[in-house]
């Protein structure tokens, strides 16, 4: 009975995922999704051609790569947005009313996050990868980099997101989260070499995973000389693992602490609460 | 329905403080096995705050509280899969259909079945109970208000709870989905062995559903018993009216059969238009409750009148939950 038990919040909680991932991708809510990796194509599309500092390389090539990179990192923002939302609707509350509820909601969460973030990868290589020139994909071991770098991407950003989400009181306050997190995006390196930056900026992008992201992302998707243009001239794998690594065990340290004390706190009358205020709100 | 089973929830001086505010300050009774048990008091008198200890979700200040045999602030997996709880939903899971969400719901009990008791009830068959079935395959988020709360009582039904917790379940309603409410929780209450602990404010409901009710006013139980008893025990001013060569006489009198005999004994047939009106639940509860109010059932009210009334008006209950806040 107790293994029984104990694989309910896996196998349940992964259906959980699955339904809401269906739910995600189907009707008016795929818009929503298919949005916003569709726009970065078009724009990647637009200067696919020109030329990095005469370096012979094609910023095409360097800014698809490091896009995958920043859409992992956004799986934050999304667990984000998802636990302070359900927080205040009530769901979460359902899942603290349930046997094994709220540790399969959590898997849900991370499982549908993950699910959605794949999607947006795969929007973006697969016609990504006929536009752009130079990406290396008959590689096996650049396939393997892509997986360890896209694994630890995960665990690390929702980890960190989830700790985040249980802390943020509302809904609005998860919107103004977003802003710093659109800040370290745009040193990171993203949609122009890190290397045009000043020193300074480029040591501050490098304690936050989605410059490792990105860097881990070109290192899986382009062909080894290019390396020539990152800083120190290399991939830097080791680096690349010890800093995601990093940040996935601070967050799989401190997502079950915060999220437990959150877990702790819903009650029916929390619920009541939070509705009276969003309906003053809207009314 | 025997309220002769087993002791299902036992709570023994159950205080709850909130900073300086005593929300409950020493709450004791107990629910059977099979009973309906309708906690009854007015807005702010302790009711959410009660039936969240007993559901496990928050942490009482002192007291002893048991449901099903053991503490709700250390009730492990196993427990919770033999409570179930009534939430009132607002707009969690908009996007599943209904007979998806109890399907998926019901699976978390699976685990937890017993010899007497095979988890989880079937999606389908709850469905028809609640009279959903037409409207299985909808998104809840189109549901009708009273389609919604239908749906509530299904998802605290799917596991089979042997104790079922409704916290005031039909705030809000209108007189007819109402009845229709009522109608649910008495055809569940008639069909199993499912103990219900429901909270109102609303004595005509206690009075409907219960079979048995404890009234709980300013953090204290002041009465426990069936309508009945309740009525008898507390009050039991009974209204006679005659009238007497041609005079009309109204009397408010604890022995109304005496009395009347009395009466007749003395005036024998100059006695006409005799009238008894036996004291209603209704004159019960409200001197109980004005009672408790002037002070005779309690410390003085004064401090906590702010505190329990300055609350979210529907539910009533926001006081502890407003101090609580302030605490933290």
């Amino acid at each position: 009975m107790k293994a029984r038990t104990g694989t309910t919040a896996i196998t349940s909680g992964v259906s959980r995922g699955w339904i809401e991932l269906r739910q995600a991708f189907s009707g008016s809510e795929l818009v929503n999704q298919v949005l916003w990796p569709l726009l970065t194509l078009v724009a990647i599309f637009f200067y696919r051609n020109r030329e990095f500092r005469h370096t012979g390389f094609k910023l095409g090539a360097l800014v698809l790569p490091s896009v995958l990179g920043m859409f992992i990192a956004l799986g934050m923002i999304l667990v984000i947005q998802y636990l302070t939302v359900e927080r205040e609707d009530g769901t979460l509350l359902r899942a603290r009313s349930t046997p094994h509820g709220i540790r399969a909601y959590f898997i849900g969460k991370l499982f549908m996050t993950s699910g959605c973030v794949v999607a947006y990868l795969a929007i973006l290589l697969v016609p990504g990868a006929f536009m752009v020139k130079g990406l290396k994909l008959d590689s096996f071991g650049h396939w393997a980099t892509l997986v360890w770098v896209l694994l630890l991407g995960l665990v690390a950003t929702q980890s960190i997101g989830a700790a985040v989400g249980a802390l943020v009181a509302s809904p609005r306050a998860a919107g103004a989260i977003t802003l710093p997190v659109m800040a370290v995006i745009s040193i990171s390196g993203i949609f122009y070499p890190i290397t045009a930056l000043p020193d300074w900026i480029q040591t501050t992008a490098q304690i936050f995973p989605v410059y490792w992201l990105g860097l881990g992302m070109r290192s899986a998707l382009l062909p080894g000389d290019m390396a020539a243009v990152e800083l120190h001239h290399s991939w830097r794998h080791l680096e690349t693992f010890g800093v995601l690594g990093a940040w996935a065990l601070v967050g799989l340290l401190l997502a079950p602490l915060v999220l437990r004390r959150m877990a702790r706190r819903e009650s029916g009358a929390r619920v009541a609460a939070y509705r009276e205020k969003a309906l003053q709100r809207v009314g | 329905m025997s309220p002769s089973g087993e002791t299902v929830i036992e709570v023994e001086g159950l205080r709850m403080r909130y900073g300086a505010n005593d929300v409950l300050r020493g709450v004791t009774f107990r629910a059977h096995q099979g009973e309906v048990l309708a906690m009854l008091g007015p807005n702010g008198a302790g009711k959410t705050t009660t039936i969240e200890i007993l559901e496990g979700f928050r942490m009482r200040s002192a007291g002893h509280v048991s449901v099903l045999g053991q503490d709700p602030a250390h009730g492990d997996e196993n427990w919770r899969s033999r409570i179930g709880i009534v939430l009132q939903s607002w707009r969690d899971h908009g996007k599943w259909r209904v007979r998806e969400l109890l399907a998926h719901l019901g699976t978390y009990y699976a685990g937890h079945s017993t010899e007497r008791v095979t988890r989880p009830w079937d999606a389908a068959e709850l469905i028809a109970l609640v009279g959903l079935g037409e409207h299985a395959d909808k998104q809840i988020r189109m549901l009708s208000g009273g389609q919604r709360r239908r749906l509530d009582v299904a998802i605290g039904m799917v596991g089979r709870p042997e104790l079922l917790f409704l916290d005031e379940p039909t705030a809000g309603f209108d007189p007819e989905a109402r009845h229709e409410f009522h109608d649910l929780i008495l055809g569940l209450a008639a069909a199993g062995d499912t103990t219900i602990m429901l909270t109102t404010h609303d004595l005509a409901e206690a009075d409907k559903l219960a079979d048995r009710i404890v009234i709980l006013n300013h953090g204290r139980i002041v009465a426990d018993g069936t309508a009945a008893e309740l009525a008898e025990q507390i009050v039991g001013e009974d209204e006679v009216r005659w009238t007497l060569d041609g005079q009309r006489y109204v009397r408010s009198v604890k022995d109304s059969t005496g009395f009347v005999r009395g009466l007749f004994e003395e005036h024998g047939t100059a006695v006409s238009g005799l009238a008894v009106r036996p004291s209603s639940l209704e004159d019960t509860y409200l001197a109980l409750v004005h009672r408790a109010e002037s002070g005779e059932g309690g410390p003085p009210p004064e401090d906590e009148d702010e505190a329990e009334d300055g609350g979210t008006g529907e539910n009533g209950d926001g006081a502890g939950d407003q101090a609580k806040e302030s605490v933290r």
